[in-house]
């Protein structure tokens, strides 16, 4: 439908979009190159330096956590993508259940889970062994946000499987391909897209977390959100040096999500962010 | 090959399941320890319904999520009317401007509007239009990340609908704004409401962006679970989990139901012609 | 014949500063069957769209009944289409797509139940008012959307390319049916399609489009037998294209023959194009052919055989009822009127 006023439609939107997308975005650059009087400077912006031990920790734990979900995850798409559509519904529904929960209560859980006298270490005594100091750990920060975001990392996988015919997988084994090679030359390549667009859903949130990192990380395992909070909400107050912080941030994921775009060509990325 | 397939399954259904299992097992527990099962109660639950601070702020959630995503059904269906006619450049530049609040970490578009609205504060405060943070800042910048989704939902059922059929209704007679109601809406209804349903589910369920806009009397239901498990041990959450488990439980279900229900009926309407 | 219905003069229209329709200027009369006929990209829809009011021309004026209607919404043209894949309402049933139009004006119940009947009777629905437009078979879909369109009594009809999507035996059916319908409605159609076939069984007037531009207007019998150029002659039905040269009056040499025809008017030694058709061409022994060839290939086709065969260097498709041999030399006649004498086209097809 082609109308000349058809345009006019986008219009609420676009200045919508322009007050609370672009304003904001701004001022975050704004505000990182300024002092508290108005006045450029990089100081703020070099002064996140001093925190590149937490910048390399976010990005190590992130990368950690989302190479793991890709490992688990991968396989249980492609199981999933095989299924008789009737299962592949339940599955989807199961994989989805726990996403609807809020992350603060999942986050919650492995708290409980994972504490000194919580439940895990109660079971490992019952067989003599532990107790383990496992909540307050890197380990343990990864942990959660594996749980959180494992789905994250399926749901793409999976929905680009099921787009691969199991014809073209008979197509490969009656040219002689065996398993490992219809899956090096079919199922990995065919699912890329799909790989990339999982990778990014769970690094950028893993990598942002200050949540997870908090209650499950103790106060020795800062991540980058938690230093964004604390220049905001926190005691540190400093919206300037936090504005930098988070400018970073943002560079580091375009870094990282063009890095990744590099194997990924130019695929549409509409439908699948689901 | 079949059963080392299946136990994979289990394991990863076990490792999803177990701690939220765990969570609601504990809220069964007369003691506050989360980890010795004393005895059975339902005190957490009686707790949790005369807990005014959880029902205002779950009262805070609805409020906000239901009139967010409202007006960002409304403004994002229109724009994904108005984008799916424009020129391919133009699209594309509003495209990668939608995209922004869903790629970009949510810490940050949390901060961003914080800086918006104390600037706004500031600038506003001078003219007397002073303003709290709270619902006003809530509603704004649930808005804000509702619409991505409603486009995203509301985009491609444009671009499936056969635009003939807008051509028909108006070579039938029917002016083009009424043509739009009769016949273009009701095709791309299902987008719309998938994306009404999507941005209020997001919109229940977020807490970074509503933590960094939200006032002091208008928390939101994440906002107070967060809270309070600073507080460390307080058992009502392990209660609110199991609600909130058995309602999505039970959406999810009823969801997946009607539609099973629906494609068996087309299919028996298609075995008939 | 009788009145204009519609009339366009100096049609231009542009896509994207990209020409698509150069200078149109077309005549239509009242209650004829009206086909445009051209391959695709010819300006064949972008001409019917423009009766319809969803393409607004650059230039030029497209008169209804003598009056201006230009800047008239479709909406409020006496004019309705069925559309290339019907574009039938998915959300409403037969009886509701049908009765939309009727919806529309506000009829009265009564009325909008007797004129829905009445159009299912016409294309032969009648019991499939509750069904589900999706669920439909192509050629039931097709006859909803004909009927649809009809509903509101329009003045002209608009078909583009209405039977595209349905199969070879479906098409002949539908065929009869569209010309059926139109004799016993009085309602001129303009029918869009790139099948000559189907423009030569239905039309009382074909317009042969290419390029944006009318190649000639006729009845069927003339566009056929008295095409006005090779692009025609080689649209229309397949023809064996030669050059050669009016050596003078009814006079003309090609294959290294010479030839009589009835053709005249051209300057002497002016080139031509020389069209014949491959069943015009009669077979007959090598020594008493006015031209000989070599058969290349011989393909049965049911009716007759269709032959390759090299005369003169040049490739001829020839239709004859008897087989030859491969490889074996034949003889060639050829009547006056059967060879036709185009103009040369200033470009090259």
């Amino acid at each position: 439908m082609k109308t000349k006023y058809s345009s006019l439609f986008t219009l609420p939107y676009l200045i919508w979009s322009l007050i609370f997308i672009i304003v904001p975005m701004g001022l975050v650059v704004v505000f990182a190159f300024t002092t508290e009087s108005g006045q450029f400077t990089l100081d703020y912006v070099s002064q996140v330096g001093e925190y590149t031990n937490v910048l390399v920790r976010s990005v190590w734990l992130a990368a950690i956590a989302t190479v793991i979900c890709l490992v688990i995850g991968y396989p249980l798409a492609f199981i999933m993508s095989r299924m008789p559509g009737f299962q592949q519904q339940t599955m989807l529904m199961l994989i989805m259940l726990p996403m609807w929960m809020n992350f603060l209560l999942r986050t919650y859980a492995w708290m409980t889970i994972l504490e000194k006298n919580g439940l895990l270490n109660k079971l490992l005594g019952l067989i003599g062994l532990g107790p383990f100091d496992m909540i307050n750990t890197q380990g343990a920060v990864v942990l959660g946000m594996v749980y959180n975001y494992l789905p994250f990392m399926i749901l793409p996988l999976y929905s680009i499987m099921t787009k691969i015919d199991n014809r073209t997988i008979e197509a490969a084994q009656d040219l002689g391909a065996n398993t490992k090679n219809v899956f090096l030359r079919i199922v990995i390549p065919m699912s890329v897209p799909g790989i990339s667009t999982g990778i990014t859903m769970v690094f950028v949130p893993s990598v942002s977390t200050f949540i997870i990192s908090r209650m499950l990380g103790g106060g020795g395992n800062l991540l980058i959100g938690d230093l964004i909070d604390l220049q905001f909400l926190g005691n540190a107050y400093n919206p300037h040096l936090g504005s930098a912080i988070s400018l970073v941030l943002m560079v580091l994921i375009l870094l990282c999500m063009s890095l990744l775009n590099q194997f990924n060509g130019d695929e549409e990325r509409e439908g699948m962010l689901l | 090959m079949k059963w080392l397939s299946k136990t994979y399954i289990w394991v990863i259904m076990l490792f999803l399941y177990a701690p939220i299992g765990v969570l609601i097992f504990f809220s069964f527990n007369q003691s506050k320890s989360r980890s010795n099962f004393t005895g059975f109660t339902l005190d957490w639950y009686t707790r949790l319904f005369h807990n005014d601070l959880i029902l205002q702020s779950l009262l805070n959630t609805l409020i906000v999520a239901l009139v967010s995503s409202v007006i960002a059904t409304v403004i994002g269906t229109a724009a994904a009317v108005g984008l799916n006619s424009m020129k391919k450049w133009k699209k594309s530049i509003i495209m990668n401007i939608t995209y922004l609040p869903i790629v970009n970490p949510e810490i940050v578009i949390g901060v961003s509007f914080m800086l918006l609205f104390v600037l706004a504060q500031g600038l506003l405060g001078r003219i007397n239009l002073g303003f709290e943070f709270g619902y006003g800042t809530l509603i704004l910048a649930h808005v804000t990340f509702n619409l991505p989704y409603v486009i995203l939902n509301v985009l491609p059922k444009m671009r499936q609908m056969d635009k003939f059929v807008y051509e028909a209704a108006l070579d039938l007679g029917c002016p083009p704004v009424k043509a739009f109601f009769k016949v273009v809406l009701p095709e791309i209804m299902p987008g719309i409401l998938s994306g009404f349903l999507m941005a209020f589910t997001y919109s229940l369920d977020d807490f970074v962006i509503s933590y960094f806009v939200s006032g002091a009397s208008s928390q939101t239901l994440p906002i107070t679970i967060y809270s309070m498990t600073r507080r460390k041990v307080s058992p009502e959450i392990n209660a609110i989990s199991a609600i909130i488990f058995v309602v999505v439980l039970l959406v999810l279900l009823l969801v997946n139901f009607h539609g099973a229900r629906k494609e068996r009926v087309s299919r028996r309407e298609g075995g008939l012609a | 014949m009788s009145n204009t219905i519609i009339s366009l003069k100096d049609i231009v229209v542009e896509f994207d500063g990209q020409r698509v329709l150069e200078g149109l200027n077309l005549d239509i009369h009242d209650k004829e069957f009206v086909t445009f006929l051209g391959p695709s990209g010819c300006g064949k829809t972008t001409t019917l769209r423009i009766i319809g009011g969803f393409v607004d021309p650059k230039e030029g004026d497209v008169f209804f009944e003598g009056r201006r209607i230009n800047d008239l919404p479709p909406h409020k043209r006496h004019v309705n289409t069925v559309f290339q894949r019907y574009a039938l309402f998915p959300h409403l049933d037969v009886f509701e797509n049908i009765a939309f139009g009727l919806r529309i004006q506000k009829k009265p119940e009564s009325e909008v139940k007797e004129r829905v009947s009445e159009m299912l009777a016409l294309v032969n629905l009648k019991g499939y008012e509750k069904r589900n437009v999706n669920l439909l078979s192509g050629g039931q879909q097709q006859r909803v959307a004909i009927a649809r369109a009809l509903v509101n009594h329009p003045r002209v009809l608009l078909l583009d390319e209405p039977l595209g999507a349905l199969d070879l035996k479906l098409r002949k059916e539908m065929q009869i049916e569209l010309k059926r319908i139109q004799k016993s409605t009085g309602i001129t159609f303009i029918y869009v399609t790139h099948d000559q076939e189907e423009a030569l069984t239905m039309s009382d007037t074909v317009v042969v489009m290419n390029d944006g531009d009318i190649q000639q207007i006729g009845t069927p019998e003339d566009i056929y037998n008295e095409p006005k150029n090779a692009f025609v002659a080689d649209f229309i039905g397949e023809s064996n294209i030669i050059d050669g040269i009016m050596l003078r009056d009814c006079f003309v040499e090609f294959a290294g023959a010479q030839f009589d025809c009835v053709d005249k008017g051209f300057a002497p030694n002016e080139p031509v194009d020389v069209v014949v058709r491959p069943e015009d061409v009669k077979v007959v022994p090598e020594e008493q052919g006015q031209l000989t060839g070599m058969v290349e290939s011989v393909t049965f086709k049911g009716v007759h055989f269709e032959m390759s065969v090299t005369v003169y260097g040049q490739e001829w498709l020839i239709h004859s009822t008897q087989s030859q041999e491969v490889g074996s030399v034949i003889g060639m006649q050829l009547y006056p009127e059967d060879i036709h004498i185009m103009k040369k086209m200033e470009e090259s097809l």
